[in-house]
């Protein structure tokens, strides 16, 4: 039964975002998608001030076995990046919403809520893909 | 004789669990406008006898002419133990690696491989080889452009002696992604870049060929440092053997240049008319993720013992899939192993003396050609074992003459780069002895002035 934080959104790609209170957006993967991956070796971030578009590829975590690309839930620009992956990239394994989020975006418009999931939703996704 | 194990019942009994009719039914998706009956213009088969025959006659046309050709390919001596030794059936049959708990061997091996071209080259990380120099071009290219994502302009400029062909292979293979290649200008006395060196807009990366194609020994160190100043990487493309007389490329300029490649050929393959040769890559340990082709890593097992194994698999074709730095899933495995050894039976005072010897032959033969009247050094300055020479009448016929004679004169350049006139790029390696000298300067003598004579 993997964690799903009540106030974060979700999308099916398995990338969880939070509103900051600076309306920035803070992004990372979830609980599943990091015990799915196992072990994390690598995680390529994007360069700071880099655009990115919503559904388009924004960071690549890399664990032994597959290299999956994260992809930007909003139109946006890149404002942060979670710098202590390059050292340990495991953070994202061992705190999937807290240490070891990858990215902050500043979004360029309104969030297109309807596109992403409320915690019920994805785990309604995960059950399905379960079965 | 049957290359494949299974017998005839061995595959009806695998046709009946799956269900199918026969062999052609598991062939049954591609459309019938697309099978052929036959293959025209294939004769039919000839026996081993027959073969051996026909291969026998054809080897003996090929000779054994002095060969003063280099241009990209070079014929040093290979010690005798090299190929004794690649060709054990243990080191000839190895190949892919994957498997690492039965592959010890052939990765220790590449392992050993990529430390010595780490040395040699003066950088940090090396793959376990890729097809040749020319394509190796075609892969640094395309690696600068993934790790350089702050210039989109997609534009790679060459230095005047980057290889002619190794820039078509490069453009064949990386043109279609978006990215262009360019000359940097010359100038034409000493054959390398100019001194003024305006660009418009800055590139993605700088292309340095040490010795260049045409003989001369470029300014690294200025070229490195432009690049670098204007955000570009630095791709050096290098001769192993002159590595044991030059400044290695990771320490060209104020950082280094940050990819090296080149054409591992030298380095105990033999000629055989192009191929099998073997690329090289070297790069800063910062760019590793972006490098393409295999890499080996030492680590230790479950019981702590050390052990080699493919390491960094994630860029690979067979994990990335479309977003893999390469396309490539393979090395020159034999190639390499016969470089490995190679390297190590010379040793590093060994290579240098490789390519002492190869300097000063390449030296004589200079001064004996052009103290013959028609024949000038096309450009000044330093070589290491290659030179251009100008003749004042063209080249074709002249090698025509030599090789008559049983004389490869060299390569010519007029060919590749008419912009040269009628240019001829010699080259001596060690191999070559003052008596074999000596004969290349008689012979071209008498063949100028039995012309000279002729038309006079």
């Amino acid at each position: 039964m993997s964690e799903l934080p009540g106030d974060l959104l979700y999308t099916s790609d398995h990338e969880w975002l939070r509103r900051e209170d600076d309306g920035n957006v803070t992004i990372g993967v979830t609980d599943h998608a990091q015990a799915a991956l196992g072990d994390l070796v690598y995680v390529e971030l994007p360069e700071v001030g880099q655009d990115v578009e919503i559904g388009g590829d924004m960071a690549v975590v890399e664990s032994v076995k597959a290299a999956s690309d994260v992809y930007s839930p909003i139109d946006g620009t890149v404002v942060a990046v979670n710098e202590d992956l390059a050292d340990d990239p495991e953070r994202a394994n061992a705190d999937p919403y807290g240490d070891g989020w990858i990215v902050t975006v500043q979004p360029s418009g309104d969030i297109d809520e309807s596109a992403l999931l409320t915690p019920n939703a994805y785990q309604e996704l995960l059950d399905e893909e379960e079965v | 004789m049957p290359f494949i194990p299974h017998t005839e019942d061995d595959t009806k009994d695998m046709l009946e669990v799956i269900g199918a009719p026969d062999l052609d039914a598991l062939f049954d998706e591609i459309p019938a406008d697309l099978l052929i009956d036959s293959l025209d213009g294939v004769p039919p088969g000839l026996n081993e006898m027959q073969i051996t025959r026909l291969m026998h006659d054809r080897a003996a046309r090929d000779g054994a002419p002095l060969c003063f050709i280099g241009a990209g390919a070079y014929e040093h001596h290979i010690p005798q133990a090299v190929w004794d030794i690649a060709t054990r059936g243990e080191y000839y049959s190895a190949y892919t690696p994957y498997q690492a708990e039965a592959s010890q061997g052939t990765l220790q091996t590449i392992y050993e491989y990529q430390t010595m071209i780490t040395e040699l080259t003066g950088l940090e990380v090396s793959n376990a080889s890729l097809y040749d120099g020319a394509s190796g071009l075609a892969e640094a290219a395309l690696m600068t452009v993934r790790s350089n994502r702050r210039n989109k302009s997609g534009r790679i400029l060459l230095a005047p002696g980057v290889n002619p062909t190794y820039e078509k292979v490069a453009t064949v293979i990386a043109g279609s992604q978006g990215i262009t290649f360019e000359r940097l200008p010359v100038n034409s006395v000493s054959g390398n870049a100019a001194a003024s060196l305006d660009v418009d807009e800055s590139p993605v990366a700088v292309v340095i060929q040490q010795p260049s194609f045409v003989g001369t020994l470029e300014e690294v160190d200025r070229l490195t440092n432009w690049a670098h100043e204007r955000g570009a990487l630095v791709v050096a493309v290098v001769n192993p053997t002159s590595l044991a007389l030059l400044k290695a490329p990771g320490h060209w300029g104020e950082e280094g240049a940050d990819i090296a490649i080149g054409e591992g050929q030298p380095l105990g393959v033999p000629l055989s008319s192009g191929g099998p040769y073997f690329g090289f890559m070297t790069c800063k340990q910062k760019q590793v993720r972006q490098m393409p082709g295999r890499i080996v890593g030492r680590t230790s097992d479950l019981e702590g013992e050390p052990g080699f194994t493919l390491t960094l698999q994630a860029r690979e074709q067979h994990i990335r899939r479309s977003k893999a730095t390469s396309n490539i899933c393979t090395n020159q495995g034999l190639m390499v192993t016969a470089a490995t050894i190679y390297m190590s039976l010379l040793g590093y005072d060994g290579l240098r003396q490789v390519a002492l010897r190869s300097y000063e032959s390449t030296a004589r033969l200079t001064d004996g050609l052009t103290a013959i009247k028609g024949v000038d050094r096309m450009f000044e300055g330093p070589h290491f074992h290659e030179v251009a020479l100008r003749l004042d009448r063209p080249v074709a016929p002249v090698l025509e003459a030599l090789a008559e004679r049983d004389i490869l004169g060299g390569y010519d350049l007029s060919i590749a780069c008419p912009e040269l006139g009628n240019a001829l790029l010699v080259c001596a390696t060690e191999t070559k002895t003052d008596a074999d000298i000596d004969l290349y300067v008689a012979a071209l003598k008498d063949i100028l002035t039995e012309e000279n004579r002729r038309s006079a």
